[in-house]
């Protein structure tokens, strides 16, 4: 017996794909992937329209969704992140229906549960079988942990696997069992390289963010969680990365012994993991070549579905278990709401990902950002959209000076730790304030009445509507 | 009493409007070398805002100008003079009457724009042969000039020499213008040390720069300035003994003494100037900052 096909029109024809279905996607090949491309390109062919694409994350190459928008082929999106191209096409009102973004958690919890249908899940595979047994650690279009595509694959009516790097039955080291799987297609290609990971994930030399992530580093420090057992979670960019090198410096000079390191995995991390700081990393999505060498190599490396990661279908979820986390943002407003969807336009150009949930599953969850960027302050009255609610954050770091969300009755504590430590903390009304200063008070961003995305709390309830922009 | 001389370039917003959260106890806002012809306009409205709209930081500001035989310099001096930097730095400075012609404007402005007069000082940046031979002159040549910069980049060019990391061939233009400083009661800063990434390299130039008496030293990179902070920092040790000479000084006063010993030995004068240099430097340590 074999589920191998010829090709992805055949696939599209055998799942019996027709107007108005729910396809999904996958995003670890990031703004490499191609799979998306190729199969909505059969479903246009086709002349199938009114799909939704349910992808966990959206990238700038995925530009051709906006052409599909424009024809009617696809009238819903809904995705965890979405980029800054597909995000403005949205943004002016393009796509039929309010796009629906979800945290990563939430949406495999939502397919779970069964709040979330999907009817065929093309699962983009770095290396499979005949049968199906899939995973990303290995192939030349590697791109390590699957995380984000297990629940597509265990819960859609009909599980696709397109692969560039079919390899004898049974695939040793598989990610996604068989079981889940109808169909296996073999294409030339499933991602260019160059867009799944970066060579190295480097930590910023910006001074600002330097300043900003040993501040983090002091207030991870003074919280009394840094300590034999820490458990530590951080970005790839900006000021979260650098964080980390000066949480590893405290880390080695005091011999302390980390239990776990989590999130989307850099190398950086697979370094702290190397060096003693960390007993495991687990790892729901890779960022560079570093991390997915190592997840291929090293079992204390390990591969977790999103569900496992940051959901709240099963009776735990890591992120439950996490005691840092590190967290960027766009805006932050002075009940401590952090907005990653929108940009100072009030255009879609993100979203939470495993924001909300690891802020919201952390003892400790700390906002690292610039106070004042280009041309606009971090702090506002009240976000242009909330993507994290602002009971789940902890403390906001900046440049000029960190702030403590008292409303939350552990962080009194903190506070007097932290003042006691001589770091700068600063009342959050104060903080904005001093951005104001330097900037002037923004004008509020002009909306239109059609609401062009609905954001949904990791639990699946409505957590913010995103509008149109005013003259779109 | 400044450790660190941050060189922040005049046309970068970013930099300018953190100039004071990178750890420096001081920064150059740079118009000269960091800024191309197209935009010394742009720079010095952008310069001069930033320090109007940041007011008091804690963080001494000097403003680097553009030389006196150029178009810019007085240009430049109009625009900041207005927020009372605590110096303006003239580059290229030859000879004392470099200084008398900006000290001169400096005045000028002062009075146009109703500021004490003597509010704006000035720190000479010796960077030519000539500049190093007239140091003396320099460093006495208004009673503006509080400071002076050594550059070693541009020195070396006029000295016809290449700018090793061991920095043997700017020996000769360090100790005198330490001297040159020294004897006319005024502080001195060392050359930019280049390499951003060898900090190895770094703590060397900047202890060697100590030993031979320099006040502090300048940086282009903010990723030098806590190196450079600490090594020029006072030890603990010395921070005690200066108090506790201070303290002695004090006891002595108020019993009416004349000559006071501590650990056996006297306390004269150079003691006492010691230990309040060394406080003072404790005051400006974490260059505002840290609170």
């Amino acid at each position: 017996m074999s589920k191998l096909i010829s090709s992805i029109k055949e696939a599209v024809e055998l799942c019996g794909i027709r107007d108005g279905m729910t396809v999904s996607f996958h995003h670890h090949m990031r703004n490499g992937d191609k799979v998306l491309n190729m199969v909505m390109e059969v479903i246009a062919e086709k002349g199938i329209k009114d799909i939704t694409v349910n992808a966990s994350s959206i990238f700038d190459c995925h530009e051709p969704l906006i052409g599909y928008m424009k024809d009617g082929v696809v009238t819903g999106i809904e995705c965890g992140y979405m980029g800054a191209k597909v995000g403005r096409a949205v943004s002016r009102g393009m796509l039929k229906n309010p796009a629906v973004f979800r945290t990563h958690g939430g949406r495999a919890s939502d397919m779970i549960k069964g709040t979330s249908h999907v009817d065929v899940a093309f699962v983009a595979a770095p290396s499979a079988d005949c049968m199906g047994n899939c995973t990303g650690k290995y192939g030349k279009s590697a791109c390590g942990s699957m995380g984000y595509a297990f629940a597509d694959a265990q819960t859609a009516d009909k599980v696709v696997v397109i692969t560039d790097n079919l390899r004898p039955y049974p695939l040793s080291g598989f990610s996604i069992p068989e079981v889940y799987v109808d169909y296996v297609v073999e294409v030339d290609e499933i991602g260019d390289p160059k867009g799944i990971v970066s060579g190295t994930t480097q930590i910023t030399r910006d001074p600002v963010g330097l300043r900003i992530a040993q501040y983090a580093a002091e207030v991870i420090e003074a919280s009394g969680l840094l300590k034999d057992g820490f458990s530590f979670q951080t970005g790839a960019g900006g000021a979260t990365l650098a964080a980390a090198k000066y949480v590893k410096e405290k880390m080695l000079a005091g011999g302390i012994k980390g239990s776990f390191g989590m999130g989307g995995i850099t190398g950086y991390m697979v370094d702290m993991l190397n060096e003693g700081c960390f007993e495991s990393l687990i790892d729901v999505q890779c960022f560079d070549l570093k991390a997915i060498e190592s997840i291929n190599n090293d079992p204390r490396h390990m591969e977790v579905s999103a569900e496992q990661y940051a959901g709240v279908s099963g009776r735990s979820a890591a992120v439950d278990s996490l005691d840092v986390v590190l967290l960027g943002a766009t805006q932050v407003d002075t009940d401590f709401n952090v907005n990653v969807h929108t940009d100072s336009n009030g255009y879609i150009m993100g979203g939470s990902g495993g924001h909300s949930d690891t802020a919201a599953g952390a003892k400790l969850a700390i906002i690292l950002a610039p106070l004042v960027r280009a041309r606009l302050p971090l702090i506002t009255d009240r976000c242009h959209c909330i993507s994290t609610p602002g009971s789940t954050v902890d403390v906001v770091v900046t440049q000029r000076g960190i702030a403590v969300n008292t409303s939350i009755e552990k962080n009194r504590q903190l506070e007097e730790a932290l003042k006691a430590k001589g770091l700068p903390v600063v009342d959050i009304k104060e903080l904005k304030a001093i951005g104001e200063k330097i900037t002037g008070v923004p004008k509020p961003i002009k909306q239109g009445d059609k609401v062009i995305a609905k954001v949904l709390y990791r639990d699946g309830t409505l957590l913010d509507e995103i509008h149109q922009v005013a003259g779109e | 009493m400044r450790r660190t001389m941050l060189f922040v370039p005049g046309n970068s917003p970013n930099l300018l409007m953190n100039f004071d959260i990178l750890g420096a106890d001081s920064v150059i806002l740079d118009l000269e070398d960091a800024v191309s012809p197209a935009e010394k306009d742009s720079a010095r409205i952008l310069v001069r805002s930033m320090l109007q709209t940041m007011g008091d930081t804690g963080c001494e500001v000097i403003v680097r100008i553009n030389p006196v035989d150029t178009d810019f310099w007085k240009e430049d001096l109009r625009e900041v003079v207005k927020c009372c930097p605590s110096m303006i730095m003239p580059t290229k400075v030859g000879g004392p009457e470099t200084v008398k012609q900006v000290a001169d404007y400096i005045g000028q402005l002062e009075k146009e724009y109703g500021i004490p007069e003597g509010t704006v000082g000035i720190i000479p940046l010796i960077e030519t042969a000539l500049g190093v031979e007239n140091a003396f002159a320099i460093a006495g040549a208004d009673k503006r000039v509080r400071a002076m910069l050594l550059g070693g980049e541009d020195l070396t060019a006029d000295l016809r020499c290449k700018r090793t990391k061991e920095g043997n061939e700017i020996f000769y233009a360090r100790s005198r213008m330490v001297c040159a400083a020294r004897a006319c009661g005024i502080d001195v800063y060392d050359t930019p040390f280049t390499d951003v990434n060898d900090m190895e390299g770094l703590r060397k130039d900047a202890e060697l720069a100590k030993s031979l008496g320099f006040s502090g030293k300048s940086s282009i990179s903010p990723g030098h300035v806590a190196a450079i902070n600490e090594i020029f920092s006072p030890t603990q040790e010395e921070i005690d003994y200066a108090h506790e000479v201070m303290d002695t000084i004090e006891e002595a006063k108020r019993q009416g003494k004349g000559v006071v010993a501590l650990r056996g030995k006297m306390i004269d004068a150079p003691i006492v100037n010691r230990a309040k240099q060394v406080i003072e430097m404790e005051e400006a340590m974490f260059g505002g900052v840290r609170q």
